[in-house]
């Protein structure tokens, strides 16, 4: 990572307000395990990448992608690949 | 009553120039709830044509004060909320805000400690309502910040960290100063690095209850160095506090 682009790179505190409108609580206490590497870690901890439209959660330890959001005409859309505990819907 | 999630109008009532490139802004709040040290407010602006941005800020101020809050904003050139809030808006302003938000990177005084907080450049916002949080509750945790910045000048609340400091209530603050040193500088002259963590943490041991706010590469490099250290990767909390204002 150069630093321009680690500069850009946030984590899931950042996105916590959007999160919290998506699924409708806090989220960033909430542990996931990510299906990759099988870190379980608090979603806060993921890094997001929000500099584009919409926002990409990458796993802290193998930079594998946890949740993304998209904004469309007709609202959020999501596709969630970490695990926690049933809390996301399969797709939305 | 207003959740955290609702929009709502705030009222700029104070605003301070904190250094250079960084100003406080003092929010009245019709929906007030109390905070958690370390959560943040989520500020957004609507042009006239609709275009919005939005950004989250983390809250300066310590849970006490009721009806109002403190945001310390960090000017980025070419940041669409933090030019607007440096540049335009005055004392008697309406912004719209909601919060607060976040409950990962929190610290309350039952939680204990020893609270050891390494901040970077603004990283020091969420971290210093921790201290005043600890101040106010008169809590006596022992509590160690290592604050990274890059100039004398560009330290965030020098002088109220040297209050704090003398209140002799086990609070020491260690500062390094990365880009150029005033004459007769004693702290620390370069980057976080693992000698200094381990000159600073040495005195909690590995039981330290750790929270790390800055840019990325500093946060990555005091976790790792705080991990090497033999501090347990779940007492250490971490949020990248980026120059992208967010």
């Amino acid at each position: 990572m150069d630093p321009t682009n680690a500069d850009l790179v946030l984590d899931g505190n950042a996105v916590a307000g959007v999160l919290a409108e998506i699924f409708g609580d806090d989220l960033t206490a909430v542990l996931g395990t990510c299906p990759d590497c099988g870190k379980r870690a608090e979603l806060a901890t993921c890094r997001a990448y929000t500099h584009a439209p919409g926002i990409v959660l990458r796993c802290s330890a193998c930079d594998g992608v946890q949740l993304r959001i998209a904004w469309t005409p007709r609202g959020y859309r999501y596709e969630a690949r970490v695990q926690v505990d049933g809390r996301f819907p399969a797709s939305g | 009553m207003t959740t955290a999630l609702e929009w709502q109008l705030a009222t700029v009532t104070a605003i301070r120039a904190e250094t250079a490139k960084v100003k406080s802004f003092t929010f009245a709040l019709p929906g007030w709830t109390r905070h958690r040290a370390g959560q943040h407010y989520d500020i957004r602006l609507t042009a006239p044509d609709g275009y919005r941005a939005q950004r989250s800020y983390s809250i300066a101020s310590e849970p006490e004060r009721t009806g109002e809050i403190d945001l310390t904003i960090e000017r980025v050139e070419g940041g669409e909320v933090s030019v607007f809030m440096h540049e335009v808006v005055a004392v008697g302003d309406r912004i719209e805000v909601r919060g607060p938000i976040g409950g990962y990177f929190v610290w309350e005084a039952d939680m204990a400690g020893p609270l050891l907080l390494v901040a970077g450049g603004s990283g020091i916002v969420p971290l210093m309502s921790m201290l005043r949080h600890r101040a106010a509750t008169g809590s006596t945790v022992p509590a160690r910040i290592l604050y990274s910045s890059r100039t004398y000048d560009d330290v965030i609340y020098r002088d109220e960290l040297d209050r704090l400091k003398a209140a002799g209530d086990s609070f020491e603050v260690f500062h390094t100063l990365t880009r150029t040193q005033p004459a007769g500088w004693t702290g620390f002259a370069r980057r976080i690095d693992g000698r200094m963590l381990s000159d600073i943490s040495q005195a909690f041991g590995a039981k330290a209850l750790t929270f790390i706010c800055g840019p990325t590469p500093l946060v990555e490099s005091a976790a790792n160095g705080l991990l090497e250290l033999g501090l347990k990767a779940e007492r250490i909390k971490t949020e990248r506090f980026g120059p992208s204002g967010k």
